[in-house]
């Protein structure tokens, strides 16, 4: 076609540089160095961003790991028949009132008859955890018949002590400065020189709730709060999210209030969760008096956060299924709502449990709100149900980070361990959604 | 968009069948469609003879699709899109209050550009029709209805082992007689089809067309279509439209061998389009 422009000489003289060849030969020397160079700068935001995420799970680990093990005194206790049940009645309000305490104080004394001072004794007692007398009291409450008889029972020893025995703390004589004394420096040692001194993996971390002695705290309590709360959360949001998504994709006029609902959903994702809380505090608390601290109004909460991410990723996965699709089943008669249920929500199906199990390890790992509605309150009783005083993961992360003891630090770190694990788990399990179902069309 | 076939051949040209004036399926009077500001369509008046092909011809943008949409009422899902003028379907407003859309596209199957086969197996592709309108009374019909559909579509013999695999497996040439085998499942009185070819080659494009000739023995069909020669092949009667309007309708043979407008003239030469 001539367009009244000079064609272009398709061949030049011998030994002449074609200037446009000459011009993209000087300029790509510039493009190939400024791709190098951003090439280089995206391979060090990479790394940089690797270093740190593993210097964060180091400290973690590092911390965390070793509360998974504990300290434990394998300790011969005499359960003498007068000490706990001076009657001979075997009576069950005896046998659980009786001064499980002294019996097994009285067992450690016996090991270290040259501990006779009453502060000394004192030290000499505080070793062990008041763990021991509960788990005496359930042994001789289950089977009376070990009344009278000697036992050797495995005691956990004294969070401080636990903590010396893994080397993280030290005595001193000064006795200010540190938590254990010189004497009890030395009882421990006597102990393990006499193999009496175990460490064990520590079960009670994942069977027991919350205590005021970290040696006898875990999160089997945080664990089945969580466990209620998402449960609420899951039943909640699901599928109010998905209908609300249904309803504005595929069925909704486009008009300025649908526009206007849309804006707004969007604008929910981006409000601090700690608003939500408080609105769970005035609304769900105040004026519905439901109870605190409980998992159900959790659920509320954490459902209210979620129910914006389960909505935007529902309606992009409804967006995602093709039209072709749609007249397919329109095209052979189908109503509206058998295209939408029958060919449309079946495709985006993967799309939306995707987003719900994103929504969800978002509200696994929520706290602020939870604060606000009182799952921060100091619970040692495994909640059995959504109506039960509890609290969760997150939280419990939150209130042993915040004590002083060094074993709750400890407990703090593993806990986060625990709840990554769970974050990951998840995670995994909306890629492996998303790349079972993907469909190609 | 046109066929490119290696051997360009003269158009073989059929005998179109006596049709009397009462054997209409369709007709249309001073259709015009917007999109919203825009006119799609203007005035635009046309019949559709029973069994017979009627192919739309035109350049893209002429709004042949637009019409061909008005039919079945698929135009309803998109937004901003307002018709007026007259559409009977055997004497039947298709823009009445009283018709309902989903019976409506019983009776007017639509088979669109791209093959669009759900993404389940092959039987349910063909039985999703026949189950939601209820028309199979038990198992044994609805394998009945499913086999005689594959068979007519001419998908039968490549298909008959492997019912239970995704449709989406078959070739694409497959999946377009696969959804023509959905469509006439629920025994429509028309077939509607948008450009079924342009996305298969020669030789399945060459299965199809046979396939149409057969169909309208039992269905009226019309046809979108931008191939000159497929029009020429297949139908009885032709439509030129251009600009929203219908420049010509006449006799297929007529149209491509003696067009009375000179832009029917002009396009069919190939001098624009």
């Amino acid at each position: 076609m001539s367009n009244g422009v000079e064609p272009m000489p398709n061949r030049l003289p011998a030994g002449a540089q074609n200037p446009v060849s000459a011009a993209v030969t000087a300029s790509l020397k510039r493009r190939y160095a400024a791709e190098r160079r951003f090439r280089l700068y995206g391979l060090l935001a990479v790394v940089f961003a690797a270093l740190s995420l593993a210097a964060l799970v180091f400290t973690i680990v590092q911390t965390g790991l070793p509360a998974f093990s504990t300290t434990m005194v394998r300790l011969p206790v005499t359960i003498s028949s007068e000490a706990i049940d001076p009657a001979g009645t075997r009576d069950p309000q005896t046998l659980s009132g009786a001064d499980y305490q002294k019996v097994v104080r009285d067992a450690l004394a016996e090991l270290f008859p040259d501990v006779t001072g009453r502060s000394q004794r004192r030290d000499l007692f505080s070793m062990l955890s008041p763990g021991g007398a509960y788990e005496l009291r359930n042994r001789v409450m289950a089977d009376p018949a070990v009344i009278g008889s000697r036992i050797e029972m495995l005691i956990p020893v004294a969070d401080d002590i636990d903590q010396y025995a893994k080397g993280h703390i030290e005595a001193s004589s000064k006795g200010i400065e540190t938590r254990i004394t010189d004497d009890q420096a030395q009882w421990f040692a006597r102990l393990k020189d006499r193999g009496m001194i175990e460490s064990v993996f520590n079960t009670r971390l994942f069977t027991a709730a919350d205590s005021r002695s970290p040696e006898l705290a875990g999160i089997w309590g945080a664990l089945v709060g969580s466990f209620w709360t998402m449960a609420v959360t899951l039943v909640l949001s699901f599928p109010l999210a998905v209908g609300a998504a249904i309803y504005l994709e595929e069925f909704a006029p486009k008009n300025r209030w649908t526009q206007l609902i849309e804006v707004n959903i969007n604008n929910l994702a981006a409000v601090p969760s700690i608003v939500f809380g408080l609105l769970g505090l005035a609304v769900f608390l105040n004026f519905f008096g439901l109870p605190r601290s409980a998992p159900l109004v959790g659920g509320m909460v954490l459902a209210l956060i979620t129910l914006p991410t389960i909505i935007i990723a529902s309606r992009a996965a409804l967006k995602a299924v093709p039209p072709s699709i749609r007249e397919a089943a329109l095209g052979v008669g189908a109503s509206p709502i058998q295209t939408v249920f029958h060919h449309v929500v079946p495709l985006a199906l993967p799309g939306m449990l995707t987003g719900t199990i994103i929504g969800m390890a978002q509200a696994l790992g929520e706290t602020a709100p939870l604060l606000m509605i009182g799952m921060v309150a100091f619970i040692v009783d495994i909640p059995s149900g959504p109506l039960d005083p509890a609290t969760v993961m997150p939280v419990q992360i939150y209130l042993w980070s915040d004590s002083p003891e060094r074993a709750f630090v400890e407990r703090a770190s593993a806990a986060i361990i625990v709840l990554l694990g769970f974050l990951i788990v998840m995670n995994v399990l909306a890629v492996v959604l998303r790349k079972r179902f993907e469909r190609k069309w | 968009m046109t066929m490119i076939q290696t051997q360009p051949q003269e158009p073989t040209l059929r005998e179109s069948r006596n049709t009397s004036e009462d054997a209409v399926t369709f007709v249309t009077r001073d259709v015009t469609v917007h999109y919203g500001a825009k006119k799609a369509l203007d005035n635009v008046s046309l019949d559709i003879n029973k069994n017979d092909v009627t192919a739309l011809i035109g350049p893209s943008g002429c709004g042949k699709s637009t019409y061909l949409r008005c039919l079945n009422r698929m135009n309803d899902i998109i937004p901003g899109c307002r018709v007026s003028g007259r559409i009977l379907l055997d004497g039947e407003d298709v823009y009445a209050k009283s018709m309902d859309v989903v019976h409506l596209r019983a009776r007017v199957g639509m088979v669109f550009q791209k093959p669009n086969p759900f993404p389940k197996s092959i039987y349910e592709n063909v039985a999703y029709g026949p189950r939601i309108h209820g028309i199979a009374r038990d198992r044994a019909h609805l394998d009945g209805i499913v086999f005689t559909s594959l068979e007519k579509a001419g998908l039968l013999g490549e298909v008959k082992d492997r019912l239970h695999e995704p449709g989406t497996s078959l070739s694409g040439g497959q999946q377009q007689r696969l959804c023509i085998a959905r469509a006439i499942a629920v025994q429509p009185e028309v077939i509607l089809m948008d450009e079924p070819c342009s996305a298969l080659d020669p030789i399945a494009t060459a299965k199809i067309e046979e396939l149409m000739d057969e169909l309208r023995i039992n269905y009226s069909i019309v046809i979108v279509t931008h191939s000159m020669q497929q029009a020429a092949r297949v139908s009885q009667r032709t439509s030129f439209f251009h600009l929203g309007v219908i420049v010509e309708t006449g006799e297929t043979e007529q149209i491509f061998t003696n067009p009375i407008d000179r832009r029917t003239q002009d396009y069919i030469t190939g001098r624009f389009g």
